[in-house]
């Protein structure tokens, strides 16, 4: 653990976050000008007075009197550190954004930083409650950006966010930014998927250590992930969900947008399918965000699995059919019960097809080796 | 002269008389001895049961002196003290009235009967005079034997439950009118039938061939009766996990005699034999706001649960993931080892509960599955389902089954494969199983080391090694994959597992979150 590099001005911007964090969440709305970014916006003096008018005064003088020494303890107590926009380690991609957070408090490898521009991160993100296709997609995603070398950004939230931490970790590097101090493992059933990240990759927050979440602290955290990437993917999502307002504040950075498609019919896809329509990058694979990250063919991925025999090919186009489970394979293919149970575990092995918990399977993102 | 029928050396007084009678109380499902010792002496009438009598046994006064009474014999207006030997047992229930009554009879001298020491007894009476079945009765006639009786005296109705027991001859009672017809040797009813023990035939349950379409549902069931291995079904509602499950016992090979007594005997301990034949496997399936005693047993005096009674037979837990979590949690134990302690201040009992868990859900609490777009289920329910489906008692679980709506076709056509014939390829499976493992043991309850001596063909083994680098399987996984596939290879009469019993394994197994 390195030590903190932050100054301490800009350090008790963090504390005084954290104090007026159950103001800030009675006045933070969805209505434009007291959304959580645009509030963020405002310096000390004034967002106390927005938001705590009656004891602006107190909480401010009670942050100034923190001691610089107390601040550090308190980081190194929570096993973090911090770095703020007057250090080196700040990240370049912050700097474009009028509302960054003057620190940032991490967890894990402060070196994933060192030097990160804009394109050498993406963000993906997507509902919490994802569909087996939104989580397969977000996995593989991951997998397969980290795999080529990005850092790819998430929110460690439920459903797409923990598949694209997950995906990302088996083969690179990956940073969960929280909407609570980076010492808090929220929520509480991706505790271990945390601690995972503590230790191969990055935990960062704009709170204190300890900080609980508010709702606000959420929109909040999805600015630092739009303004940190060069490039945000939204997999699933409903329209006027979280996911969007992160491509929203990435569209106003500037950023490249891209989106992963969905059956027209799924509320869960209506938001990329609506961010498709306005004009966003369509994102089929891993090669698409980096086509349009580094310009097409700067990077190629070179993946493919085992060949296939004709009669397993066959059954891999069932199950892209749509059958996804073996009954529903033996009745497309007229084949056995057991016949199909065994071409499906033959496709599990090879890695072409995933099954749920509860036994549906789907197709992975995997392309059998002949196709390319 | 006064005679005394169990002591004839002592001194003849005719201040004080003593009897005592053989029965047996329910302890579990084990039968304790019980001698009922009654004094009748002179003094003011009075009548008391000492030696730690529940509530029904001291009841057993009035039910006694209303059936002497009803039945044309006196009752003695002595002082009467019936005290009921070991003292420190618990007595509960009912089964002690015919004793006390025998007793009793001797004791006032309106009974003579010189057998009376090779006589054990049980039963109820009723005020009449008639008498009751009992539970237990098949324990009860055991134990009789064990303990050197000749003879057992049983209400007619328990005759033929008795009868099951070799070795003793069972006397069924009508009233306590034929005791001193009996007593003289003057009257002797024909001995009852024994039940006939369910050893051949899926009496009483019905016939899988009522489960249509499903191939895969089938295929599962029938792995899991060959090898006896644990199996989940998950999927919506009305796609026929009930069925499925309660066809199990079907197509699960005949119990051997000494199994389908040990069935019976738990049945009768807690009053379950039914009139037609015993023995059959049994099928459970407790709802899912059953406690955690209910499931395994449990109360003072300890009672069998469940699990007892499905032993040797199938436990079925429907809406596995509504179960409170600290049941499935006191299932785990019993589970791995086929008993289940009991332990109370001052006893402690070991039921046995050799039973196959077959456990059914639906896929969210909505019942549609996740992947369907009208699921309206909120994201932490679906997470507690999820997290019941790979919790620690799922971890015991074998075989995962995906029930999906079988097809308008398939409903319409025609029947499926009967019981007997998939229940006979399970039975030599399972012969298969015995010869390999050992008398009565299944591919289930391998441990690891004789997992690990499974047989692989090349193919079979490469294509585990994929699974398990490929990090789709964890350590665990990877015996029972092997338990499951020594399981089809055996259903195929195999002698060593090939490629496509190692894929069937691999798709049949359950899935780790």
């Amino acid at each position: 653990m390195s030590d903190p590099r932050a100054c301490p001005e800009c350090l008790r911007r963090a504390w005084l976050l954290a104090r007026l964090a159950p103001y800030i969440e009675r006045i933070a709305t969805g209505a434009p000008g007291s959304r959580s970014p645009e509030l963020l916006r405002l310096s000390d003096e004034d967002l106390a007075a927005v938001a705590a008018p009656s004891v602006a005064t107190q909480v401010l003088a009670g942050v100034r009197e923190i001691e610089e020494r107390r601040l550090r303890d308190e980081l190194r107590a929570a096993q973090c550190w911090a770095c703020c926009r007057h250090d080196t380690l700040y990240p370049e991609g912050l700097r474009d954004a009028t509302d960054a957070p003057r620190a940032l408090i991490g967890r894990g490898d402060p070196a994933l930083l060192e030097g990160i521009e804009p394109d050498d991160a993406v963000t993906v993100v997507g509902a919490r409650r994802a569909t087996a296709y939104g989580r397969e997609v977000a996995r593989e995603l991951g997998r397969e950006l980290a795999a080529a070398g990005l850092v790819v950004v998430s929110g460690l939230a439920f459903g797409i966010d923990g598949c694209v931490h997950r995906g990302a970790l088996d083969a690179g590097k990956t940073v969960a930014v929280l909407g609570c101090g980076a010492d808090v493992a929220y929520p509480q059933a991706h505790r271990s998927l945390w601690r995972r990240i503590c230790e191969q990759g990055l935990v960062l927050s704009e709170l204190p250590p300890g900080t609980g979440a508010w709702r606000w602290t959420f929109p909040a955290r999805n600015r630092i992930m739009a303004a940190i990437a060069g490039m945000t993917v939204v997999v699933e999502g409903a329209r006027r969900s979280g996911s969007l307002i992160t491509a929203d504040l990435a569209a106003d950075l500037g950023r490249d947008l891209g989106a992963v498609p969905g059956p027209v019919t799924a509320r869960t896809s209506a938001g990329p399918n609506d961010l498709l329509a306005g004009g966003a990058c369509l994102v089929r694979d891993a090669q698409d965000v980096l086509d349009a990250m580094l310009g097409p063919g700067a990077r190629r991925l070179e993946r493919s699995g085992p060949s296939l025999d004709p009669q397993l090919r066959a059954v891999l186009e069932a199950v892209e059919g749509g059958a996804d489970s073996p009954d529903a394979l033996a009745a497309a293919l007229d084949l056995s019960g057991a016949e199909a149970a065994a071409a499906l575990a033959s496709l599990e092995a090879h890695g072409y097809v995933s099954c749920s918990l509860v036994g549906s399977y789907t197709r992975t993102m995997l392309k059998p080796s002949a196709d390319i | 002269m006064h005679k005394r029928a169990t002591r004839a050396n002592s001194p003849p007084s005719v201040v004080a008389m003593l009897a005592t009678a053989r029965t047996f109380t329910l302890d579990g499902i084990s039968a304790r001895p019980v001698r009922v010792e009654i004094d009748v002496r002179r003094g003011l009438p009075a009548f008391s049961v000492v030696g730690l009598p529940d509530p029904a046994v001291r009841e057993a006064r009035e039910r006694v002196r209303a059936a002497l009474s009803n039945c044309g014999f006196e009752f003695p207006l002595r002082r009467i003290v019936a005290n009921l030997a070991p003292a420190s047992l618990r007595k509960a229930g009912p089964g002690l009235d015919l004793a006390i009554a025998v007793a009793l009879l001797t004791a006032s001298e309106q009974l003579e009967w010189k057998a009376l020491p090779q006589v054990a007894m049980v039963g109820e009476l009723a005020l009449d005079g008639s008498t009751r079945p009992v539970p237990g009765a098949l324990a009860i006639a055991e134990a009789a034997r064990e303990l050197g009786a000749e003879t057992l005296l049983v209400p007619t109705g328990n005759g033929p439950e008795a009868a099951l027991a070799p070795g003793i001859e069972v006397v069924g009672l009508e009233s306590l009118a034929q005791l001193p017809e009996l007593a003289a040797g003057k009257w002797r009813p024909a001995s009852p039938q024994p039940l006939p023990l369910a050893l051949d035939a899926d009496r009483g349950g019905g016939d899988l061939a009522d489960l249509r379409g499903q191939p895969h549902l089938r295929y599962a069931l029938e792995v899991a009766a060959a090898g006896g291995h644990s199996l989940l079904m998950v999927g919506p509602p009305g796609a026929g996990k009930s069925l499925a499950a309660s066809r199990l016992p079907s197509i699960m090979p005949p119990l051997a005699q000494e199994e389908a007594l040990e069935v019976a005997r738990i049945a009768s301990a807690c009053g379950k034999l039914t009139d037609d034949f015993a023995g059959p496997r049994p099928f459970r399936a407790p709802h899912h706001t059953v406690s955690p005693a209910g499931l395994v047993g449990g109360g003072n005096p300890p009672g069998p649960g469940e699990i007892t009674l499905a032993h040797r037979g199938v436990l079925f837990l429907d809406e596995l993931c509504e179960f409170r979590r600290d049941t499935l949690e006191a299932l785990r134990a019993p589970l791995e080892s086929g008993w289940v302690s009991i332990a109370r201040a001052g006893s402690a009992r070991r039921l046995p509960c050799r039973f196959m868990l077959v456990a059914a859900s639906n896929p969210c609490p909505c019942g549609r599955g996740e992947t369907d777009a009208e699921c309206s289920c909120a994201p932490q329910a679906v997470r507690r389902y999820e997290s019941r489906l790979s919790g620690a008692l799922a971890d015991r679980i074998d075989i995962l089954a995906t029930v999906r709506q079988p097809s308008a076709e398939a409903m319409g056509g025609e029947a499926g494969e009967p019981s007997a014939s998939v229940r006979e390829r399970a039975g030599e499976a399972r012969e298969r199983q015995a010869s390999r493992l050992g008398d009565g043991r299944c591919n289930a309850e391998m441990t690891p080391a004789e997992a690990r001596e499974c047989v692989l063909s090349e193919g079979a083994a490469a294509l585990l090694a994929e699974s398990y680098s490929r990090r789709r399987l964890s350590g665990r996984a990877h015996d029972r994959v092997l338990r499951l596939a020594q399981t089809i290879a055996d259903l195929a009469g195999a002698e060593a597992i090939g490629r496509e019993e190692m894929a069937q394994a691999l798709q049949l197994r359950r899935r780790e979150a």
